[in-house]
């Protein structure tokens, strides 16, 4: 029994564990409500389903989430991340629509790259007043939330851009080999950014330097450079998501697009176990998180909730996740479970010192 | 305070580099209006100002709240939030029928209780001000559609009344109640942040939180009083709000942290704690709206232009800070 215990306790304790078992209890009850919530039925060569909407649509958080991971891992914040959303969404979505064959290929290639381009600039612009600059990151990167919304207004002269082309689209919509494209879309990123802070020295210089990035500055890490990588990496991510939440719709919103992404991608990066003070960072933990959040918002609509109630329902989840995960909080809980037990097993004292 | 007075006394000729932003900011405040007054006839009437005291004074009171957070080197995302969700339960509770001077104590009680409760968690479990504050603005924001989907139409006689009451001499120029309920709320903060025990804890707090312990400043409770101020200066600014609008909408003051948080910044508070005035935070507030006066005022100059400029000022001010040396993690 001592084993099954002790063998629960590792479980739960693994950094995974809770942010799964939060995921799979909203799965469950889903499940209980609606039975055929967990059906998936193929049509057309494509397969349909709750689950499969669930992670089509949790794409774009995936990715934003990625870049946000690097970058809270670095002890920074990016919030400009829904702004920067709206901008490269605006940016393809305008060059598009002013070219007469707007289904080509390399029209959208080319409003793609100016995209990509213009958001790596701006993220460049975050990671210099961060890094060179010394600004505090929440303040560095709220310059570019604010403006940048007016920016994605001043692309779009305030005008909702729709277009009409297929490939677009496709980056929403699309489908491959049965599943939408936006999930191997997000997994490819997903597995880029893992390969390279994993495979190479890459991530555990990143979380060096969100440990201390003095001490890894001494230990002949060049800090500035890789918390600049991390806002370049961060605002890259949050172009590709613009894009797919774009061609969703086939229009670009300056002022509606990537709404409040940031908090989610902050909320993502933090139910998966990364501290907002910086270290050690879970790119898989990160992405359960998406897909928590995700999973919540697909819930509260299959309930026929409206979605501004939803965000109850987040608040509940949000100090949950927060509160299991805090070590004050758990300290107390566990203080008290073990304060509780000592006047029962008081016979056999000498066995419970060994394992303690 | 004091130590302005000690650095005026060692170089006499130097400006206090700790009321520098502050100044920078009445700087730019005097070079706006100047311009608007010397492209627009209409803009050197007095009027003018009122009218942006009355258009901005629920925003000054909330920004004084956030100030104090702020100072402690916290942050409070959930203001915008609270302000609509008070709003939204006068107007609730008026259309019930429930009498005037009710229906304001438990607005105003929702605010601070909010607050407290958001101080409590971020003290005793050290979860970050930005996770907690962030889940109350979901929660708050969750509760206003939770009441009503439509916006509330407010008739009570108490708050027409407020509304329409205008303070004025003969010329014709005139405030509202709302912003002498401002000004009484800037007076009092000034005072508390400059002159009482409080005041103290929250810069030494927002200063070095470990030093502030080892002296022995009782750093919990002054956290948890600063976000129950927050609250409650969100709770007025509802109140303020609904006033003004006269009704209480779910997706009203959406973003309004932000313009707040900027009136803040620009104001001269610096966002790691430990400095920064009220009278500071009065003055970015006016930034903001004499900004959107102008924009107003210009016509052809559109609506977004407000957030580029706000966007540029902020980084303006943050590397004025940064340049004056300002302790800036």
């Amino acid at each position: 029994m001592n084993d099954t215990m002790s063998r629960f306790r590792t479980m739960t304790g693994h950094r995974l564990f809770w942010p799964a078992a939060v995921l799979f209890a909203m799965l469950a009850a889903n499940t209980i409500y609606r039975p055929g919530f967990l059906s998936i039925e193929l049509k057309d060569g494509h397969l349909y389903g709750t689950p499969i909407d669930i992670l089509r649509l949790s794409a774009p958080l995936i990715l934003v989430a990625l870049g946000m991971t690097l970058v809270i891992s670095t002890g920074g914040i990016d919030l400009s991340v829904g702004s920067l959303c709206a901008i490269s969404g605006a940016i393809a979505c305008m060059y598009i629509s002013k070219q007469p064959d707007q289904s080509s290929i390399a029209v959208v290639a080319t409003a793609l790259a100016m995209a990509m381009g213009v958001s790596l600039v701006l993220g460049a612009w975050n990671g210099v007043l961060v890094a060179v600059i010394g600004i505090q990151p929440i303040i560095a990167t709220l310059i570019l939330m604010v403006a940048g919304r007016g920016l994605a207004q001043l692309i779009t002269e305030g005008q909702i851009i729709t277009i009409n082309s297929e490939p677009y689209r496709a980056i929403g919509l699309g489908h491959a080999l049965t599943l939408p494209l936006a999930i191997f879309i997000a997994l490819a990123a997903a597995l880029l950014v893992a390969a390279f802070t994993r495979r190479t020295a890459l991530g555990m210089i990143i979380e060096s330097v969100g440990g201390n990035s003095v001490a890894s500055r001494l230990a002949g890490i060049r800090s500035g450079r890789v918390i600049f990588l991390a806002y370049v990496i961060s605002a890259a991510c949050a172009a590709v998501a613009g894009f797919m939440m774009t061609a969703n719709v086939s229009s670009a919103d300056g002022n509606a697009a990537g709404l409040w992404v940031e908090l989610d991608a902050i909320l993502a990066v933090v139910i998966g176990g990364t501290s907002l003070a910086g270290g050690r960072f879970f790119l898989s933990g990160t992405i359960i998180g998406a897909l928590i959040i995700q999973t919540l918002t697909t819930t509260v609509y299959a309930m026929d909730i409206s979605p501004q109630t939803s965000l109850l329902f987040k608040a509940v989840v949000v100090i949950a996740v927060c509160l299991i995960q805090a070590p004050a909080f758990r300290a107390r809980f566990t203080r008290r479970r073990r304060n509780a037990p000592p006047p029962a097993p008081v016979a056999d004292k000498p066995k419970e010192q060994v394992p303690a | 305070m004091t130590t302005g007075t000690l650095t005026a006394g060692r170089n006499r000729f130097r400006l206090p580099r700790k009321q520098i932003p502050v100044l920078a900011t009445l700087a730019l405040l005097l070079v706006m209006y100047g311009i608007g007054v010397s492209q627009y006839t209409a803009f050197s009437n007095v009027q003018v100002i009122f009218n942006v005291f009355i258009d901005n004074g629920f925003l000054l009171v909330v920004a004084v709240g956030m100030t104090f957070v702020i100072l402690t080197g916290g942050i409070d995302l959930s203001v915008g939030s609270v302000v609509a969700m008070t709003a939204m339960v006068s107007a609730a509770l008026l259309q019930d029928g429930m009498p005037a001077a009710l229906v304001l104590v438990i607005a105003l009680l929702i605010g601070p209780t909010l607050g407290l409760l958001m101080g409590c968690v971020i003290h005793f479990f050290e979860i970050q001000p930005f996770i907690v504050t962030l889940a109350g603005m979901f929660f708050a924001r969750g509760m206003c559609t939770f009441i009503s989907g439509a916006s509330i139409p407010i008739t009570d006689g108490f708050w027409t009344a407020m509304s329409q009451e205008r303070i004025g001499n003969p010329r014709g120029n005139f405030v509202s109640i709302s912003v002498l309920i401002a000004f009484v709320v800037v007076a009092i903060a000034a005072y508390v942040l400059a002159y009482t025990r409080l005041g103290r804890n929250v810069y030494a707090i927002g200063g070095n939180p470990q030093s502030a312990l080892l002296m022995g400043l009782p750093v919990g409770r002054t956290r948890i009083a600063v976000y129950t101020i927050s609250g409650l200066c969100s709770a007025i600014g509802g109140i303020l709000l609904s006033f003004y609008t006269l009704s209480g909408a779910p997706l009203i003051a959406v973003g309004m942290e932000l313009d707040v948080i900027a009136a803040v910044v620009i104001g001269g508070t610096v966002l790691t704690g430990g400095a920064g005035y009220v009278f500071g935070t009065v003055l970015g507030v006016l930034v903001l709206g004499v900004i959107q006066t102008l924009i107003t005022f210009d016509g052809s100059l559109n609506s977004w232009w407000t957030k580029i400029v706000i966007g540029g000022l902020l980084f303006a001010f943050i590397l004025l800070q940064r340049l004056i040396g300002i302790r800036y993690k």
